[in-house]
């Protein structure tokens, strides 16, 4: 599905990276001062402001400064999986599908995709980064290692680099808005609120992705996740057709998944039928998320320093 | 939030045990500000144990540390603001540039904004990558990689610097380069902890070695006072036919004395003991790797 992007997700590991080749290496041949004389005051050390404590701000915004130079390298190829699929999604459904099914309830059908494929394109751009960014840099780029030798909690690193993917999938969750408004979609103003609703989703479902990469034995493990996880997930979350039409037992079920809330709570915010149980819809959501992200941080943090 | 003067690094009964394996067993380490101590062990002793211990990565199982006057574990993390890790296993993010890693790493550092630059500029000056600021890390060579893997630990000038075997597979050349560069800490006053098994260049850059092995400190003091109390002043090297080493092998065992494998030859340590009974031999100055091997009972490099 969305293989992320970044660096390393479906390439080698690292660790069998061929060992450069050291001769001729001009910098070698010229000699340089001492390293003990170089010029500026010596031992800065902290600086007294810097303060020492949980979840600082400082940390988060370091360890994502990493993650935004990293996107500036990968954005194209991350924006690229990120928006594509879900519009295809919203193409095939919504004009494939929708010359078949006109209308859900009186939603047009290509208003009724356009607005829950948002969910999906929050899922896909948060729960798999979530997955293998966080293996990948863990435990074959060794990344986490590097920064946890710095003054970073591992709290701080998975809220940091969950929350940067949280706000980028906030972003690609507008896509299929904008495409949608090509095929008869309606601009409304509150839409401006569904880059929030796509953060906190996507906070929660970075968090999903990270909790199952502290798990995870192999990289592989994740196609169990995909498949019997997330796959039926997206499908049965209103998205494509109302939850209502699922057998009894399966429509409970599907009132658990946090993604149906997501669609819910985004449709009706996109098509002004905005009514109290939405604000449901959004403590679901929230609930979700920080539940995830406590039982994110709590055991990659255990796995991180043994 | 100094450890003033007084020791950097104190290290109380420190016992680290993953399930049934005790990879350290009961360690008790001191090492005083601006000291360079060098932890000398063969494979598997416990060295990068240790220093992860020292990094909050692994917690002790049983023991104190101090850094820098910080408790750890509860204060971890201000004891790895003024510390700089040069880790045994290469971790640098290969598509960045040495510019964009250096500048990461001052953000992590909490170096303030307005110095941040000058700090990168500092940090690539003292690894010898100006000219290469801008080339991505899997484009540059293992040396130089090593080289901004020390100045990515050095960009905010910590007090106190670990070097988990900063050296290791590197050739002679790139290898004098990066002795230069822990020397220049040194001069500085950083306190450094170095550990290696390259027996030269413990020799070579710390006041103070220990020699780790199986999880503990089994011997400490200068190079000279190690030498001096566990090879004695001079060394005979006895070459000649396997038999011949066999057989004195066995009689070196017999009266005592204390004696190891060398190459193609068999040296008998504190052969200045020895007087009228000593072996034929070529007579050398004892040093450093004849102490090692008497206590590990371990060659190494
Ligand atoms: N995370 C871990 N889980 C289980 N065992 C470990 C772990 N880390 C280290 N060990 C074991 O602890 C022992 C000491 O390892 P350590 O890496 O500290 O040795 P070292 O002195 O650094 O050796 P080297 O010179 O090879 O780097 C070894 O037996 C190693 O297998
Ligand atoms: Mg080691």
């Amino acid at each position: 599905m969305n293989l992320e992007t970044d660096p390393a997700a479906g390439t080698p590991p690292p660790g069998d990276r061929p060992p450069t080749p050291e001769g001729g290496d001009p910098d070698t041949l010229t000699r340089r001062p001492p390293a003990g004389h170089l010029p500026g005051p010596t031992h800065a050390a902290v600086p007294a402001t810097v303060r020492v404590g949980r979840l600082e701000p400082a940390a988060i915004s370091a360890v994502m400064a990493r993650d935004i130079v990293m996107f500036k390298r990968y954005w194209r190829a991350t924006t690229f999986s990120s928006v594509v699929q879900p519009v295809i999604y919203l193409l095939a459904f919504g004009l494939g599908f929708g010359s078949l099914v006109h209308h859900v309830g009186h939603f047009r059908y290509v208003q009724y995709v356009a607005t829950g494929v948002v969910a999906t394109a929050v899922l896909f751009s948060s729960a798999f980064p979530g997955m293998f960014n966080t293996f990948v840099r863990w435990r074959f780029q060794r990344t986490y290692d590097a920064l946890l030798a710095a003054p970073i909690d591992a709290e701080e690193l998975v809220t940091a680099e969950t929350l940067w993917i949280a706000i980028r999938s906030g972003v690609y969750g507008v896509a299929p808005l904008v495409v949608g408004f090509f095929w008869g979609l309606t601009p409304e103003p509150a839409m401006l609120l569904v880059p929030f609703i796509g953060l906190i989703t996507g906070f929660g479902f970075a968090n999903f992705g990270v909790l199952i990469a502290a798990f995870a034995k192999t990289i592989d493990n994740f196609n169990y996740v995909t498949s019997a996880v997330l796959t039926p997930m997206f499908l049965v979350a209103g998205t494509f057709f109302p939850i209502t039409q699922l057998p009894g037992a399966l429509r409970t079920i599907a009132q658990f998944n946090p993604l149906y809330h997501c669609v819910a709570l985004v449709r009706d915010l996109s098509l002004e039928t905005f009514h109290l149980s939405d604000l449901l819809h959004l403590g679901v959501l929230v609930i979700f998320a920080l539940l995830l992200w406590r039982l994110a941080t709590t055991q990659m943090q255990r796995r991180l320093i043994d | 939030m100094t450890g003033g003067p007084g020791n950097a690094i104190e290290l109380r009964g420190i016992v680290k045990r993953f399930g049934s394996l005790t990879a350290v067993a009961g360690l008790d380490l001191s090492v005083p500000s601006g000291v360079c101590l060098g932890l000398l062990g063969p494979n598997g002793a416990g060295k990068s144990t240790t220093m992860r211990m020292l990094t909050g990565q692994t917690l002790a199982t049983e023991g104190s540390i101090t850094l820098l006057g910080h408790a750890l574990p509860a204060q971890s993390k201000q004891a790895r603001m003024a510390m700089g890790v040069v880790p045994q296993l290469d971790n640098l993010d290969v598509e960045l540039t040495c510019r964009q890693i250096l500048s990461i790493f001052a953000r992590l550092y909490r170096v303030p904004r307005s110095e941040r630059e000058a700090a990168v500029t500092r940090a690539l000056g003292i690894a010898n990558l100006g000219a290469r600021a801008d080339t991505v890390v899997r484009d540059l060579s293992g040396g130089m990689r090593r080289r901004l893997l020390v100045a990515r630990a050095l960009i905010h000038r910590p007090r106190l610097v670990l070097l988990d075997e900063p050296t290791v597979g590197l050739d002679p050349q790139v290898r004098q380069e990066l002795w230069t560069l822990i020397a220049g800490l040194r001069a500085d006053g950083v306190t450094v902890l170095m550990s290696t098994h390259y027996i030269e260049e413990a020799e070579r850059l710390a006041d103070t070695v220990a020699v780790m092995s199986a999880g503990q400190i089994i011997a400490q003091g200068t190079p000279a006072e190690l030498v001096r109390a566990h090879a004695g002043r001079e060394v005979i090297e006895v070459y000649g036919p396997p038999a011949e080493l066999t057989a004195l092998t066995a009689e070196a065992s017999r009266r005592g004395w204390s004696h190891r494998r060398s190459g193609p030859a068999l040296a008998i340590l504190n052969a200045e003991r020895l007087d009228g009974d000593a072996p034929a031999g070529v007579r050398r100055p004892a040093n450093l790797e004849d102490a090692f091997v008497a206590l590990t009972g371990e060659e190494i490099e």
